[in-house]
């Protein structure tokens, strides 16, 4: 298990080497002079040549890239050319917003896919099953920030139960969760319709297992060789879409930020590409990457929890 | 192949209404979606515009014409890209299994996959600027690794039967095997995983276009249309539902059609993984 | 103590078993011996209640006066694992590969209440034990056990509660000779000792001949005869039993005649590969799976290959044919050293029939251009005309007709399939056929007229065969000469009939013991 999780963190780090790579090589590499990018056409020379100085873009980019790495381990992201303020404050604010929203969307997901795609699993080719299986078809055709315009309109403007958008900060924690719900709903509905599907059909496929009928024959009524049996080994591929998901889930939760006026991460990033803040944008996606890449890293390491088979491997 | 799955033909009505708005639109649409004409900003449905207008006078249904033309060219391109870049990856991949080549172009994958669509059209937009290539590009390069893994999967399956190995000993090659044998006994898969990405690909461009890191103004579309409604939508719900309930329409048909598909070919699947 | 009488069965209305009549008693076994899709399976899912949605039973099928026909699922539930305990043919899926042995013996306990959590840890201990697997911890899972002990978890699994009746599908067919003979004696041991009934469902006459005490006959859902099991071996009455056993020790007539010159020749073959890939760059240890072997085959001679699974005899027919380098040695054929790398003129003289006759062919594919694969080797190819015309000589040779080149593979039966296989191997009118497992997946009769086309193709063209298997009753009645192979290495080799009546090598001795034999009462030639 221990070499098991070596190996995984190796190429966790290996990952977050190549993506770092990716980010800096297509915001500092590919624009030509970042400086000259970011101020625009009609910049003159002097103007240039100080930011670029501010940047420290008078290096290799050898020692540019180096220089950006150690500062990120340091929990140093540079400076925000448009708000003068170091990018790690920026991004601190607005990760307390964008993070909370996706896993209060991921575990909403699971929370309503499980029990659904074991309905449909355990009723399969019944009337339940056939009602879960179109409801689910729908929730995977919304987009979620229409979702979210829908629920707006019924919730804060016909019902006024919530407010429509904003958010009134963690120091009242449940206002703050309040805010939180409606977009969390808008994100996870879509996402656990996936959910539910890929559940059932991994339960299904599971039940067709030949260890399915040694357990009936041991005397499991159906219900028992399905909780017993079943569903752990269905966790296995269930356990791939909710690592995937929450990637989607974080670009969702920036999208979703326009539809309730949230100030996440999306605002931050949507600024920085208005601006041409190209530090700003540069550090939130390398932060986007490297939070992906660390619940791939988690699920590596549920998947192994989950299937004894694995443990052995490095 | 007798009777055709209920699904596949609601699906396949659905996506072909509009795929006929989107060809309709090249020729002819009720109105000019490029030119405003405040005089006519917020018109209810009528004969003249049978969906209404929006708040710059635009002909609703004109645009959801234009839009769903914008839409469907990005998805398909998108997933054109990752057909042609994913297969031949995922088909090597499972050819050389277990080799170095394996095992980098998998790396490779799982490192696209931390890269969700959303984080590459930023990346791009940040240096080129906003268009409906970037967005076309963005969902391409994320159905890469999808392909990819559809097909080495596939493949990998196949690769094990004895009849790859009767045809090495007929003297065949790694690439002409996976060309002849292979390929074909996959594209069933591959077609499924399709009309999957494209419905997939058709939400993120709604997604990039509703942000504005797609196609620009004035060309209409359909997450632009929904982002323009969103500040009207205490006095004026239609324009927000419309275009909304246009994409939910056509995902849902090129869902259904895909499910539909996997009904009717997974039989012979089936038969052929045995 | 069992009984059934009239038990029919349909799937959505597909006649499956028609009017299945027999009885049981403790302490005894039950064998039901039939060829594929003769129903024995479905007679015991039927028992247990387990049979697949749409079935329909009629008649009666009572346990101590019980009718499980008609019982309620709840009442089966308590039944089955408790009264009634099976196990089935492929032990390598037959365990949930998450949960631990120890916790999957003590679920029969703990499912019918008859025991706590520890004291059932305790009783799946002991019964881990009785079944041969005291070094085995309670806390390991499936996927570290080799299959003839997860066979032996699964007999655990269903003897916990000592059942009246257990029911064993074919339980040995998908194990190596030496472990069939020990699961086979464990269960022989189990029905004495437990005073149970078994009914030992099976397709190997010579494996019913061993174990049963009582033997029905089955063919297409009917019993065609059954009675005490030397009554029906000996006298073999009905037709069809007649025609199981003579196809079942069947040995084709082949023209004697003097092997010639060597046309294929191996000295020293090693072959090692690398261990699975363990991250990016590392790899585990490299495994040897053919280790110093040598070998020649002589023009017109069928040379056999027997060793049981993992000997490495199907690495080294990949090598023989050219499919993946070796790493030590030489194998010459036809005046040419063979390696992934030889001239497809040499390949064109070195064809094969592989085991599978379902996976042997690419489903989209016509005959026509399935056995004209091969043509690839030629450097000319031939015109349409000439391919159709060759590929009809092949297919009337392998007793098919011309029509079916323009049919796909699986409008054939898995007999025909073979035949098929074997006019693509021909095509190119090799000089070398090697046969891996080439009748192994076929039932006995249709393996029988298999194996009398092969000596017949072989008199009348004059081929070199190297014939893999596992199964020693066929290597016997096709092959000149026997090596036999453990381990990577050849541990004896000589005349065929020499070999299988005075083995010299432990190894082989074991072998010959181990495989099940139809008892001379049973013979009839």
């Amino acid at each position: 298990m221990l070499r098991y999780i070596l190996g995984r963190l190796l190429s966790l780090s290996l990952s977050l080497i190549v993506a770092s790579l990716v980010i800096f090589t297509v915001i500092e590499v590919i624009p030509g002079d970042p400086a000259a990018f970011m101020l625009g056409l009609n910049a003159d020379e002097a103007t240039v040549q100080a930011l670029r100085a501010d940047l420290g873009l008078d290096g290799s980019k050898a020692e540019r890239y180096l220089a950006w790495i150690a500062g990120m381990i340091q929990g140093d992201f540079g400076t925000s050319y448009t708000y003068r303020v170091p990018v790690a404050e920026l991004v601190a604010d607005r990760l307390w917003v964008s993070l909370p929203l996706a896993v209060l969307s991921l575990i909403l997901s699971t929370v309503i896919a499980f029990p659904v795609g074991l309905l449909a699993a355990a009723n399969r080719g019944r009337a339940a099953d056939y009602g879960i299986m179109g409801g689910t078809q729908l929730g995977i055709a919304i987009p979620n920030f229409w979702f979210g315009m829908l629920l707006v309109l019924v919730f804060a403007v016909n019902l006024r139960w919530f407010s429509a958008g904003g958010f009134p900060g963690w120091e009242e924690p449940l206002l703050a969760l309040k805010s939180l719900l409606l977009p969390s709903v808008a994100l996870a509905l879509p996402q656990a319709a996936i959910l539910a599907r890929v559940m059932r059909s991994a339960l299904i496929e599971t039940l067709a297992q030949d260890y399915m009928r040694t357990a009936r024959a041991k005397g499991l009524s159906r219900r028992q060789a399905l909780l017993r049996h079943a569903l752990r080994n269905a966790l296995i591929p269930v356990l791939t879409i909710i690592g995937l998901q929450f990637s989607f889930l974080l670009a969702g939760a920036i999208i979703i930020e326009n539809v309730f006026f949230l100030p996440g991460l999306g605002r931050l990033i949507f600024q920085g590409i208005t601006q041409r803040d190209l530090v700003v944008v540069e550090s939130v996606t390398m932060l986007l990457v490297f939070a992906v890449i660390v619940v791939t890293f988690l699920v590596d390491i549920a998947y192994a929890i989950a299937d004894p088979r694995l443990r052995r491997r490095a | 192949m007798s009777r055709l799955p209920v699904p596949l033909i609601l699906g396949a009505v659905l996506s072909s209404v509009f795929l006929a708005m989107a060809l309709l639109s090249f020729v002819w649409t009720p109105h000019d979606v490029e030119q405003l004409v405040i005089s006519q900003r917020l018109q209810p449905a009528s004969a003249e515009f049978l969906l209404g207008t929006d708040q710059f006078g635009r002909d609703l249904l004109s645009m959801l014409m234009v839009g769903a033309r914008v839409s469907l060219a990005v998805a398909l391109v998108a997933v054109g890209i990752g057909v042609i870049i994913g297969v031949p990856l995922g088909l090597a991949a499972a050819a050389t299994r277990g080799s170095l080549l394996d095992e980098v172009i998998m790396r490779g994958n799982d490192l696209i996959f931390a890269f969700p669509s959303l984080v590459i059209a930023i990346l791009i937009t940040a240096v080129f600027g906003p268009s409906a290539f970037n967005a076309i590009l963005a969902i391409g390069i994320f159905n890469i690794p999808v392909f990819a893994r559809v097909a080495r999967g596939g493949a990998l399956s196949l690769w094990t039967l004895d009849y790859i190995l009767a045809a090495r000993v007929a003297g065949k090659g790694k690439a002409r095997i996976s060309a002849e044998h292979i390929l074909p006994n996959i594209a069933n898969l591959l077609i499924v995983q399709a009309t999957i990405q494209f419905s997939l690909g058709i939400l993120a461009e709604a997604a990039l276009s509703y942000v504005g890191l797609s196609v620009q103004p004035p060309t209409p579309s359909w997450g632009r249309m929904l982002s323009d409604a969103q500040t009207m939508i205490y006095t004026h719900p239609m324009l927000a539902v419309l275009p909304g309930l246009a994409i939910v329409l056509m995902v849902l048909g090129l869902n259904l059609m895909g499910d539909g598909l996997r009904d009717m070919l997974d039989p012979r699947l089936r038969r052929v993984r045995q | 103590m069992i009984e059934v009488d009239r038990l029919s069965l349909d799937i959505h209305g597909t006649p499956i078993l028609r009017d299945v009549s027999f009885a049981m008693e403790p302490g005894k076994t039950f064998g039901l011996v039939g060829e594929s899709g003769s129903g024995k399976s479905m007679t015991a899912l039927a028992l247990m209640q387990l049979l697949p949605d749409g079935s329909r039973t009629s008649g009666r099928a009572s346990l101590d006066g019980i009718d499980l026909l008609d019982r309620p699922e709840a009442e089966m539930c308590t039944l089955r694992g408790n009264q009634l305990g099976m196990i089935f043919q492929e032990p390598m899926t037959a365990l949930n590969p998450v949960r631990t042995i120890g916790d999957q013996v003590a679920e029969t306990l703990r499912i019918h209440g008859a025991a706590s959590r520890s004291d059932a840890l305790d009783v799946a201990r002991q019964k881990l034990d009785r079944v041969g697997l005291p070094q085995i911890a309670l806390d390991r899972y499936p996927h570290e056990l080799s299959g003839g002990q997860r066979q032996r978890v699964c007999i655990a699994t269903a003897i916990a509660l000592r059942p009246r009746l257990l029911i064993a599908d074919e339980p040995t067919t998908a194990l190596d000779v030496t472990t069939q003979a020990q699961i086979l004696d464990l269960l022989r041991g189990l029905v004495d000792e437990e005073d149970m009934a078994l009914l030992l469902i099976t397709h190997d006459l010579a494996v019913v001949a061993d174990m049963a005490d009582h033997v029905a006959v089955m063919k297409t859902g009917e019993i065609v005869e059954q009675g005490a099991t030397r009554d029906v071996l000996s006298q073999q009455r009905h037709a069809y039993t007649r025609a199981l056993f003579e196809a079942s020790h069947h040995r084709p007539g082949r023209t004697p005649r003097p092997a010639g010159a060597p046309l294929l020749t191996g000295q020293a073959i090693d072959r090692h590969y690398p261990g699975p890939r363990i991250g990016l760059l590392r790899r585990g240890d490299a495994i040897h799976a053919v280790n110093d072997v040598s070998l020649t085959l002589k023009e017109g001679e069928s040379l056999g290959l027997v060793g049981e699974s993992g000997c490495g005899k199907s690495t080294l027919t990949r090598a023989i044919l050219g499919l993946d380098p070796i790493q030590g040695g030489e194998i010459r054929a036809l005046g040419n050293a063979i390696s992934p790398a030889m001239p497809h003129a040499m390949r064109a003289g070195i064809q094969v029939v592989f085991q599978d006759p379902y996976g042997s062919f690419n489903p989209r594919w016509t005959v026509e251009h399935l056995v004209a694969e091969p043509y690839h080797l030629l450097p000319a190819k031939p015109s349409r005309a000439e391919q159709k015309a060759e590929v009809a000589k092949a297919l009337e040779a392998v007793g098919l007709q011309a029509a079916d080149m323009d049919k796909y593979p699986h409008e054939f039966s898995g007999g025909q399939r073979q035949r098929i296989a074997i006019a693509r191997a021909l095509i190119t009118h090799p000089k070398i056929l090697v046969l891996d497992e080439a009748v192994s997946a076929l039932d006995v009769r249709v393996r029988a007229q298999i194996l009398d086309l092969l000596a017949d193709l072989q008199d009348r063209m004059g081929l070199s065969y190297l014939f893999i298997s596992h199964d020693l009753t066929v290597v016997r009645a096709i092959t000149d000469r026997v090596m036999v192979m453990q381990a990577g290495q050849i541990v004896e080799e000589g005349p065929t009939d020499t070999v299988f009546a005075t083995p010299e090598h432990p190894y082989t001795q074991a072998l010959l013991a181990a495989a099940p034999r139809l008892p001379d009462y049973a013979r009839k030639d």
